[in-house]
């Protein structure tokens, strides 16, 4: 019994705080907003990795100067474009 | 305590019922508080699983021998920590742990993804308590291990002999935690196909669990290839077994994942590929869950069959082939690479072919474990197939992986010029040369086994590549920093993890495949019939049998053999191998028979491990013939004292017994000691095996170079700084 109440305390306690903020709608707006800003934080993320490892091969010797300049610059830009559609994601 | 056991299981079917419907009436309508509390379910699943758990494993520590789980795989006389350890050496209690264990890293990974995802992570979490919904039935219906008796035993029977060994505490753990952990990421995987949420998110979040689940999956294979080497008494570790089979397809699978979903996250590319390697993954970790409990496949480590469970889970393996499959083709379109390949020289391409051939031996295998079945299905007749029908595929394409572990880390991203692929190649094939030149000069016989020398080289060159990257590292960071060089490797290893993790990962695999090919190729063995006095020579070491040992206790009878290991006639080694007899619990083999006639036996190896050479010995005493004479004799004498015992008064009769017992106990020690005394021959099987100890070493660095590149990477500047210019701010963070 006491494992039960427990259960049911535990998987209410949305509910609860949904009635007490008095928020009994969809969210559907703000989890799309939320998405969008998440999925373009992710490919930041990934394109900042990119250019890092682009820089650490380049110091490694994998890339020669040519190709890496050509390269950087490629993903540099990719990484801007993703930051301003980032900001304006999180500006709407 | 069994009634509240049973109580939670069925507690946590309702709720995970629950909370699937839940998180996908939250999910179809939008309302955050339905997927919250559909998330939430699974935290309970885990809290009521954790208390089932404890309760059965307290009843085992307890010798409560009213479980009828405790009674057939425990007993007084289990030492403590194979009592804990027998939990999992049944059917019922490992798919309790399996229901535990899914429950506990599908509640961290909820956990840890409650703000991200948040269109996928409703869908992954009914799926994840459909995955407990469908094992904690299992539990229920078919393998509850809380059922009880009325009439418990006085005594257990104890747990497998074989069982009991350091390495079956963890092994099976390990194995199951990689095998739950393999849902998360496809569960995931669907959820992202059903909401077309296709971008690398989903990877970048499920990312560190299907690495995880490498990890674990991977060091529990290697454990059961140490128990196997170490307990087993046959004297390899690895036998091609269906069940171990089971656990490497996915952990190969798994491994072409990692490497796939990065050319995805940098490129765009591979999408079709990912989610449905991915998906593969999750369903060969349930075939693999499937084949242990089912029994369907000969196999030592299997538990017996069950119909009614196998249905089950054809059933739920038929449900995820279908659904991947279906989804996979409905999400075709936006699964379309964003970007192509820009050259075969680059590591993409390499990552590509090395996903191929992951593929490939994953194919093969699973192609060869279930091959007596599909014989069966085809010819009536089931067709066995062993170790040497494996090697003529596996063997050239480990080789390929190998070679392709050492080319992948020192070639770049998008294209490569020549010239500074000559520069990255010099070194690494300079160094395979090299070893082939003094193998081929200094190693005689190795020149007949091409497959081992083409190992030994490629091996080389992935150690060499692996090295050059870390000391070109260190030399870039120490250019820029002027650190020492061991700050420089450590500030160089913990700002790229993942690289260096990998890289870690790959010199293991090298060293760890040398070994294997060493120990395979050039390994010595014969069997031996000796008496204490006589020797055998095998492998240019001499082996006399010194003395033959013998203890008899409660628990078994241990006979055993003393051996001097000699080379030159110099001393090397001194080995003790072991024979234990535990007795049986049929009565109908004799008061004193079912000490010596038992079916459980426990061999104990006389190791001597070394970092090129293993000598190994392991002592066979299954013979007792002429020990045969005194214990029918034995059994006859006290078949007739039982009968007076059972004529004597009541009162009495326990009294007589335990006299009895006391005689018995001394007739046995007796038997035991004529080993000592009038020694009979026994046979040892003898094996002198290298690199062996490589096999070891290297999965540590496996394991190693894992943890490495699991260890969460350092927050990167992820402040927004509104005010500056892009490049300003991208270089700001990046910085």
């Amino acid at each position: 019994m006491v494992a039960a109440a427990t259960v049911v305390l535990v998987v209410s306690a949305p509910f609860r705080r949904a009635a007490a903020d008095g928020a009994g709608g969809t969210d559907t707006q703000d989890d799309r907003s939320t998405t969008e800003v998440a999925e373009l934080e992710a490919a930041r993320e990934a394109k900042y990795r990119e250019i890092r490892d682009a820089e650490l091969d380049h110091r490694t010797g994998k890339l020669s100067d040519e190709d890496f300049r050509s390269l950087d610059n490629s993903l540099r830009a990719e990484a801007i474009s993703i930051l301003k559609a980032l900001d304006r994601a999180r500006e709407s | 305590m069994a009634t509240v056991g049973r109580a939670l299981l069925i507690l946590g079917l309702a709720v995970a019922v629950y909370g699937l419907a839940a998180s996908l009436y939250g999910a179809r309508t939008g309302r955050r508080a339905w997927v919250d509390s559909g998330r939430r379910s699974m935290y309970a699943i885990a809290g009521l699983m954790t208390f089932a758990f404890l309760i059965l494993e307290v009843a085992f520590l307890r010798s409560d021998f009213s479980y009828n789980i405790v009674a057939s795989a425990s007993s007084t006389t289990t030492p403590t920590a194979y009592k804990a350890a027998a939990v999992w050496s049944t059917q019922q209690g490992s798919l309790l742990l399996w229901v535990f264990l899914l429950s506990l890293w599908s509640s961290l990974a909820l956990f840890l993804t409650r703000r991200r995802v948040r269109e996928i992570a409703p869908y992954a979490t009914a799926i994840l308590l459909g995955f407990c919904s469908f094992f904690t039935l299992l539990t229920i219906l078919f393998a509850n291990p809380f059922s009880t008796t009325a009439n418990p035993p006085a005594e257990g029977a104890g747990l497998d002999p074989l069982l009991r060994h350091t390495t079956m505490m963890i092994h099976p753990p390990m194995v199951y935690t990689g095998y739950t952990m393999l849902t998360i990421p496809f569960a995931f995987a669907l959820g992202a196909l059903i909401t077309g949420r296709l971008n690398s998110e989903w990877i970048q979040v499920t990312r560190r669990f299907a690495l995880a689940a490498w990890l674990a999956l991977g060091i529990g294979v290697l454990l059961g290839a140490r128990w196997s080497y170490t307990e087993l008494g046959w004297g390899g570790y690895w036998a091609w077994d269906p069940v171990e089979n089971a656990a490497l397809m996915p952990w190969l699978l798994v491994t072409a994942f990692l490497h796939s979903i990065m050319i995805q996250e940098k490129r765009g590319m591979l999408k079709v590929w990912n989610v449905s390697l991915i998906l593969a993954t999750g369903t060969m970790a349930i075939v693999g869950t499937f084949l242990v409990r089912s029994g369907i496949l000969s196999s030592i480590h299997a538990f017996v069959s069950d119909p009614t469970l196998n249905i089950s889970f054809v059933v739920l393996i038929a449900v995820m082939v279908i659904s991947s499959v279906g989804l996979v083709t409905y999400r075709r379109v936006e699964l379309r690479s964003e970007s192509q390949l820009d050259s075969l020289l680059s590591r993409e391409a390499v990552f590509l072919l090395q996903n191929l051939v992951l593929v490939a031996l994953t194919a093969v295998i699973f192609w060869l474990t279930f091959f007596p079945l599909i014989s069966e299905a085809v010819t009536g007749t089931e067709q066995s197939i062993g170790p040497p029908a494996f090697r003529p595929f596996v063997v050239p394409l480990a080789l390929v992986i190998v070679l392709l572990s050492g080319i992948g880390p020192i070639i770049a991203w998008r294209r490569v010029t020549v010239a500074n692929l000559r520069r990255s190649f010099a070194f690494p094939a300079a160094v395979a040369f090299l070893t082939l030149v003094v193998l081929l000069t200094l190693a005689s016989g190795v020149d007949t086994h091409v497959f081992a020398l083409m190992m030994f080289c490629f091996g080389a060159f992935t150690l060499a590549a692996v090295g050059q990257e870390f000391w070109r590292g260190v030399r870039a960071r120490r250019a820029m920093t002027h650190e020492a060089a061991p700050i420089a490797l450590i500030s160089l290893v913990r700002r790229n993890r993942r690289r260096y993790g990998g890289y870690t990962v790959h010199a293991g695999l090298a060293v760890l495949l040398i070994g294997v090919a060493g120990s395979s190729s050039f390994q010595h063995s014969r069997y031996a019939t000796m008496k204490p006095g006589q020797s055998a020579n095998i492998g240019g070491y001499n082996i006399r049998y010194v003395k033959a040992t013998a203890s008899p206790s409660a628990q078994k009878i241990t006979f055993g053999a003393v051996l001097d290991v000699t080379k030159g006639g110099h001393h090397v080694t001194t080995l003790h191998t072991t024979y234990g007899l535990y007795p049986s619990q049929d009565a109908s083999l004799g008061v004193v028979g079912r000490f010596f006639n038992s079916g459980s036996v426990e061999s104990r190896i006389g190791l001597h491990a070394g970092l090129f050479r293993d000598i190994w010995t392991v002592v066979n005493v299954g013979n007792v013939a002429p020990l045969q004479s005194y214990i029918t004799k034995g059994d006859q004498l006290f078949a007739g004292a039982m009968a007076a015992v059972q004529k004597a008064p009541a009162a009495e009769q326990q009294s007589r017994l335990n006299s009895l017992y006391v005689l018995r106990d001394q007739l046995i020690g007796e038997l035991t000691r004529r080993f000592i005394t009038h020694p009979w021959p026994v046979q040892f099987l003898l094996i002198v095996s290298p690199l062996v100890t490589w096999l070891w070493l290297g999965g540590i660095i496996v394991a190693f170079g894992g943890l490495i590149a699991l260890w969460p990477i350092p927050v990167l500047a992820r402040r927004r700084v509104r005010s500056a210019a892009y490049a300003a701010r991208l270089a700001r963070e990046l910085a």
